[in-house]
């Protein structure tokens, strides 16, 4: 039986990431395993009350007004076993002014039937700026199923930046929905990112409501499906707020046996306002696959390499926490 | 010219589509270490020509062989062409969204150090500081995406590259850029293909050869194609029956 120190570094060291970083007195953590909570390490400005329920813990953080966290909030959520499940209920509450940003892992490295559940609430008060950044850690046997719900408010003038990134191991069953809603001048970027093998199913349900006025958002949805695993994708943004402005990018890279779906719902209900979608399903781009080729690559090789590229592509939040974690 | 090692033997070959006899028994030798141009109007074949010695999906070739440094390649894939040393650059580069710089140059590397990538950028003029971390996305002007493109070639050190339109997309400034990379290519040994149906380009070849509705009209040097070129083919003034 590990002791809560171990298990916290067994964890850690599943998410190839400097783990001296992620353990810095600078950095606020919080680490969650099954339904235990095995480290919590805070910093001025941010609170946190959680307790433990059954298959799961609830947890309340809230960053104080007009505090900025300079390094990102690491959570780490794990189940190290093959079997169990996790439920994650989350209250967040960015104050009026505050700057943060979240590091979420979630680490399942051995899993074969392991189920994360995660229902968030998460309120972002006005000038707030607030970031989640989610990397996922999973097993090869594609034994897991992740299913996570967010309720999001934006404030005015706010800004909510989510990057949620599967790239690695087997993504299992992804049932996964959010929903925003914006007011004035609030600005919204939702990035998912996520590879498919076996037989695993990913189903994205987003959805972003610019209430406001001026408010603006983005859905960006980048996901390879190979083997006979599938994707459906369901992004829906709907522009209500005079001068508001959205935009739905949905690519999905099909190979193999392999299926997938987009439905970019856009609505447009004030004559001011403007909405733009891009989808692009299907194959691997032939001339990016000639180009490789071309460099010696064979037609496997070139698409692995195209495929990797796509999905590697982070965004503004992202790229900051890479950086982050990179060595010193 | 004729004491000169040939890298590269086209040999009567024939390439027909489903409706279209393309390329109608071309044979051409390419000399290891100069540059050639093979020029024609637009329509000509060149660009097919290319794509048939290159071996790519779609451009099997009916009849004839290729021959490159000395071995019988006309059955071989497009990679295992480009693994013994034949590359092509398109006119308009393909864009890889995510894919850094500095991981598109070494992809077909030999030596896939993460200097080798400081160096080829430096060679083709790009500042490794400002670009090995950026992607080969459609946040690069078209002159930077061709020099990234030669970085990739030259970082393959391959022996001939077939270098489609280089002109095409660039203003002069990156043109003769890309021109003066061309001359540092060619002093490092590497023999290049110029396909082209610019009279500017063409005279940055040694040799040339003339090519006109899937044949070879005439070979030879730069002066002599160029002139006929100039006169005769701006706008093209005849026809050959198919």
């Amino acid at each position: 039986m590990s002791s809560t120190k171990e298990l916290v570094i067994e964890m850690l060291n599943t998410l190839g990431v400097s783990v001296e970083r992620l353990l810095s007195e600078d950095v606020a953590r919080i680490q969650v395993h099954k339904n235990k909570i095995v480290g919590l390490h805070l910093v001025k400005g941010l609170r946190v009350e959680a307790e433990e329920i059954e298959n799961g813990i609830e947890a309340n953080v809230e960053v104080e007004e007009n505090i900025k966290i300079e390094k990102p909030i690491h959570l780490c959520f794990g189940v190290m076993p093959e079997e169990g499940i996790q439920k994650v209920k989350l209250n967040l509450r960015a104050k009026e002014g505050s700057k943060s940003m979240i590091l979420a892992h979630c680490t399942f490295p051995n899993a074969k039937n392991v189920k994360h559940l995660m229902e968030a609430n998460i309120v972002i008060e006005a000038n707030a700026q607030y970031a989640y950044f989610e990397r996922h850690v999973h097993s090869p046997f594609g034994g897991v199923e992740v299913i996570p719900y967010a309720s999001i408010y934006v404030g005015e003038n706010a800004e909510f930046s989510t990057e949620f990134e599967l790239i690695n191991g087997s993504a299992g069953k992804i049932d996964f929905n959010y929903e925003v809603k914006a007011d004035d001048k609030s600005k919204i970027e939702m990035v998912a990112r996520i590879s498919g093998v076996g037989k695993d199913i990913i189903n994205l349900n987003e959805q972003i409501e610019l209430r406001g006025r001026e408010s603006a958002g983005v859905i960006a949805t980048h996901i390879a499906v190979r083997d006979y695993s599938s994707a459906n994708v369901k992004n829906v943004l709907t522009a209500i707020g005079p001068n508001a402005k959205g935009h739905v990018d949905c690519k999905e890279i099909v190979v193999g046996n392999a299926k997938a779906t987009a439905v970019p719902v856009v609505s447009v209900l004030n004559p001011t306002a403007h909405v733009t979608h891009e989808a692009a399903i299907g194959s691997v781009d032939a001339k990016q696959l000639i180009t490789l080729m071309t460099r010696g690559l064979t037609e496997e090789e070139a698409t692995e390499v195209i495929i990797q590229g796509m999905l590697s592509k982070k965004h503004k939040w992202g790229e900051i926490i890479e950086k982050f974690l990179l060595p010193d | 010219m004729d004491e000169e090692k040939t890298i590269l033997n086209v040999l009567d070959v024939h390439y027909l589509t489903q409706e279209n006899l393309i390329l109608k028994g071309i044979s051409i030798d390419i000399w290891s270490g100069y540059i050639h141009a093979i020029v024609g109007p637009n329509g000509a074949g060149k660009s097919t020509l290319v794509s048939c010695i290159m071996g790519l999906p779609g451009y099997e070739i009916q009849k004839g062989k290729i021959i490159f440094d000395g071995e019988d390649i006309t059955d071989l894939p497009v990679y295992d062409r480009a693994r013994r040393g034949l590359t092509l650059a398109w006119q308009e580069p393909a864009r890889f969204e995510g894919l850094k710089i500095k991981d598109f140059v070494l992809i077909g590397a030999k030596n896939k150090c993460h200097r080798k990538a400081e160096e080829v950028l430096d060679l083709v003029g790009l500042d490794p500081k400002k670009y090995l971390n950026r992607a080969v996305d459609k946040t690069l002007s078209g002159g930077e995406r061709k020099r990234i493109e030669l970085a990739s070639i030259i970082a393959m050190e391959p022996k001939l590259i077939l270098l489609d339109e280089p002109d095409s997309g660039i203003d002069i400034e990156a043109l003769q850029k890309i021109f003066d990379l061309l001359e540092l290519i060619k002093k490092q040994g590497i023999t290049i293909v110029l396909i082209t149906h610019s009279p500017v380009v063409l005279e940055r070849a040694d040799h040339a050869f003339l090519m006109c509705c899937g044949r070879i009209l005439d070979k030879g040097s730069i002066e002599r194609i160029s002139n006929y070129f100039r006169s005769k083919c701006i706008p093209c003034d005849h026809n050959i029956p198919g």
